[in-house]
């Protein structure tokens, strides 16, 4: 009986254990981040202090910059214009550049066609395109937001090329004999099979697209974080280009934190919990 | 429950069907080719490895359309064929249920499933993804699969290959149990006599490359009675009927 008790108390203090090392665990890697991110600041901080000089601000200086702009309301419409050429660009180049590299992919004639194009495209420089882009269309949104996607296109159909020549036979000879319509084929058989490759394509494209966008707000636009990040380069103001990268940085952070991670723990639901 | 398959059996003529492989030489897999499968019966396509089995199976199937000849498939249940394959072919991002729900037809999307997976003991797997199932168990899935879309004619390509011999004996039983729930015309794919001979209603015997048939085999003994020493006796007499087969 006592032998009885003893064994289930020690049981549920085992459980305790296990469950604050849990919560350790999964704060850990969070904490660790965190720490990180500080001793980074603090190194700025000493850096900033050992040299006093305006073009290497303390922390503190660009923070009060961030506020002040932040209550000005400059910095949420400037961030917001820059996101929202983000999101449009990246929507654009992930279905023009899906569509055509799986269709290249399926279609080898095509692709030996095509290939020398998709080259010269990879490498055209950005410049290049986005120079083009105004001089052929104007100083307008769609030249820059097309301009950014051209610029992101071709290394989205490399990706998505490779993903389509990778397409198991069976489950398309399954979808034949079972009949399944043309639209159960895409949902079920094509894109789960094309999705780690989308989300290779996808990581790897949203960092690029912003820092282009930078380059076309730059160069003929006159708003958004690369407007702005001119504006203060000819006045010298390296506090506020500081805080105006940095904020965009920490959006793309939150995107790919609360966004990104949780849709592609969901798409591959099916790999982790294998046996 | 109305058996399936009413109206005809399936006739298979197919003249040729060749291959050319990677040196440009051509192969004949299958030539003059010609049975039939009675409607509601289980048949057996036997023939030693590489004979062309698989590749009749893929012609009947509409999985290659390069041959010269024809055939005709039964009509009756759904009007669709199902399909066993060497693999299970479950799609790994779906779950068992929806593995077979999406073979269904839109009529037949939401019908009830549940004596379905009760026989074949699936019934607590549902909800489970096919890589955490055995491959017994994915197996059983694909037959699930095959016997839900009510098929006019069930085609089955080894389905009991790279399985322990226990796990593919009880298999082959729940095969049977299924089957005897709704008899469809079936024909299937083996070169494992003892196989054939347990299973089959008629064993169509087939020749080495090119495929052609070399007699029919009648089993003619009810299934329940076909134990050990019965399945003994049956492939001796097999043996004295095609001396060359298999």
């Amino acid at each position: 009986m006592t032998a009885g008790f003893g064994s289930g108390k020690s049981v549920s203090a085992g459980r305790r254990a296990r469950a604050v090392s849990r919560a350790i665990g999964a704060a850990l890697p969070a904490a660790t981040t965190l720490a990180s991110l500080l001793g980074l600041c603090l190194l700025w901080g000493l850096a900033a202090g050992m040299w006093p000089s305006r073009a290497l601000p303390p922390p503190l200086e660009v923070w009060r910059v961030l506020l002040k702009e932040a209550a000005s309301g400059d910095l949420g419409y400037h961030l917001a214009m820059t996101l929202w050429r983000v999101v449009a660009a990246y929507l654009v180049a992930m279905i023009v550049g899906s569509v055509i590299g799986v269709l290249l992919g399926r279609y080898w004639r095509a692709d030996s066609f095509f290939n020398p194009w998709l080259v010269l495209f990879l490498n055209l420089p950005a410049l290049v395109v986005i120079v083009l882009a105004y001089i052929w269309f104007g100083l307008t949104e769609a030249a820059a937001i097309g301009a950014v996607a051209i610029n992101k296109i071709p290394n989205v159909i490399v990706t998505m090329r490779e993903g389509a020549r990778a397409l198991d036979p069976r489950y398309a000879e399954m979808a034949t004999v079972y009949r399944l319509g043309p639209l159960d084929h895409v949902r079920h058989i094509l894109m789960p099979q094309l999705q780690p490759y989308f989300a290779a394509a996808s990581r790897s494209g949203i960092a690029l697209i912003w820092k282009i966008v930078l380059v076309v707000e730059l160069l003929g636009r006159s708003n958004g974080v690369g407007f702005q990040i001119y504006l203060y380069f000819q006045i010298f103001d390296v506090a506020a280009i500081l805080a105006y990268t940095l904020a965009f940085v920490a959006i793309m952070l939150l995107i790919e934190l609360f966004l990104v991670q949780p849709l592609e723990r969901h798409a591959t639901r099916w790999r982790s919990r294998s046996a | 429950m109305q058996p399936a398959g009413v109206a005809a059996p399936l006739k298979v003529d197919i003249s040729e069907k060749t291959f050319r492989s990677a040196e440009g030489v051509t192969i004949v897999a299958l030539r003059g080719l010609s049975f039939e499968v009675r409607q509601g019966e289980f048949a057996c396509l036997l023939g030693p490895s590489g004979c062309g089995k698989t590749t009749t199976l893929r012609i009947l199937l509409g999985l290659d359309r390069q041959f010269s000849g024809s055939y005709q498939l039964p009509e009756g249940g759904s009007n669709r064929v199902a399909a066993v394959f060497q693999e299970p072919v479950l799609l790994p991002w779906r779950t068992v249920e929806q593995n077979v729900r999406l073979a269904l037809s839109a009529r037949l999307r939401d019908k009830d499933l549940d004596r379905l997976f009760e026989i074949l003991g699936l019934s607590s797997m549902r909800s489970l993804y096919p890589s955490e199932l055995s491959l017994g168990l994915a197996r059983r899935a694909a037959l699930a699969r095959a016997f839900a879309t009510e098929p006019a004619i069930l085609f089955l390509d080894e389905p009991f290959t790279s399985l322990d011999e226990r796990t593919a004996d009880r298999l082959r039983r729940l095969l049977m149990t299924v089957w005897a729930a709704r008899p469809t015309t079936a024909l299937m794919v083996t070169h494992n006599l003892r196989e054939a001979l347990l299973l089959a209603d008629r064993i169509i015997v087939l020749s080495p490359r090119p495929a052609q048939v070399l007699g029919i085999f009648d089993v003619g003994l009810s299934r329940h009675l076909r134990d050990a020493p019965a399945l003994d006796n049956l492939v001796s007499d097999f043996h004295k009927t095609f001396p060359d087969a298999v």
